[in-house]
């Protein structure tokens, strides 16, 4: 499951980090539309990344974050080679965490 | 007891610390999860108030010249509708996006860590037309910016 897609770039003493999560982040209140049956909730509810094991983000979501989320930020320092990592975990204890090296 | 029962205890101990770190090495309980709860009550109210109350400890703020946001006034869909965010204020703990008439109005709650330039950039869902709202508290206190959005399209259905 390779469901993060996350660049860091360093550029004048600062890293610009733009991460891409694939995930439905349902709500629980769409139907199927061919078997009319509820699509149950299915949503991110904790993001973190860190830098060189620092935590630069933390982040509590709730399910109107649009499917597929797009999260961009930046901080100071990093350096190309060094590594900024995201994790995130949703309502069903799914998770995954991938890293980047910083360009 | 004898050396038997003393054998199945063991195992059962080292089998049991074994599995949490385990969770721990695999980045499965990431700092945050153990230290700090979830705002639950937050992410199930039905007011901005409320939620605001319940993610940030006070429902009192001020409209601030400090925040910004930056939308599009007619993002039409609005299953995506792109959000930045961004403050000048310093010392920032934590910044909240609710969108007003969603069932649900609170998106997210954000905690910066030192080293984060206080901004960011997200998609969230908007239900109807309706306000977007962020919240900043810094210092202690809660300011505010809120912009109105025009969408055609609901996107939480």
């Amino acid at each position: 499951m390779a469901s993060i897609k996350i660049k860091a770039k360093a550029k004048d003493g600062e890293t610009t980090v733009k991460a891409l999560i694939k995930h439905p982040m349902e709500t629980g209140r769409r139907k199927d539309k061919e078997s009319g049956e509820a699509i149950p909730i299915h949503y991110i509810q904790e993001v973190t990344c860190s830098y060189q094991g620092e935590p630069v983000l933390t982040a509590e979501w709730g399910p109107t974050i649009s499917k597929n989320p797009f999260l961009s930020f930046t901080f100071t320092g990093g350096a190309p080679g060094e590594k900024v990592e995201l994790s995130w975990k949703d309502n069903t204890g799914e998770g995954e965490t991938a890293s980047a090296t910083i360009t | 007891m004898n050396t038997n029962m003393k054998r199945r205890l063991f195992l059962k101990a080292s089998l049991a610390t074994g599995a949490v770190g385990m969770a721990v090495g695999t980045g499965l309980l990431t700092p945050r999860t153990v230290l700090a709860a979830r705002p639950v009550a937050a992410f199930k109210a039905e007011s901005v108030d409320v939620a605001v109350q319940e993610s940030m400890g006070s429902d009192a703020m001020t409209d601030s010249g400090e925040v910004t946001l930056d939308i599009p006034d007619n993002p039409e869909n609005g299953a995506v509708v792109p959000v930045a965010v961004a403050t000048t204020l310093t010392g920032v703990e934590s910044i909240a996006l609710l969108v007003e008439k969603n069932i649900k109005p609170l998106c997210g709650v954000f905690y910066p860590g030192k080293r984060m330039k206080p901004a960011l950039s997200i998609r969230v869902k908007v239900g109807e037309s309706a306000d977007i709202v962020a919240v900043v508290k810094s210092g202690g206190k809660l300011y505010s910016a809120r912009k109105a959005v025009k969408v055609t399209i609901g996107g939480c259905g």
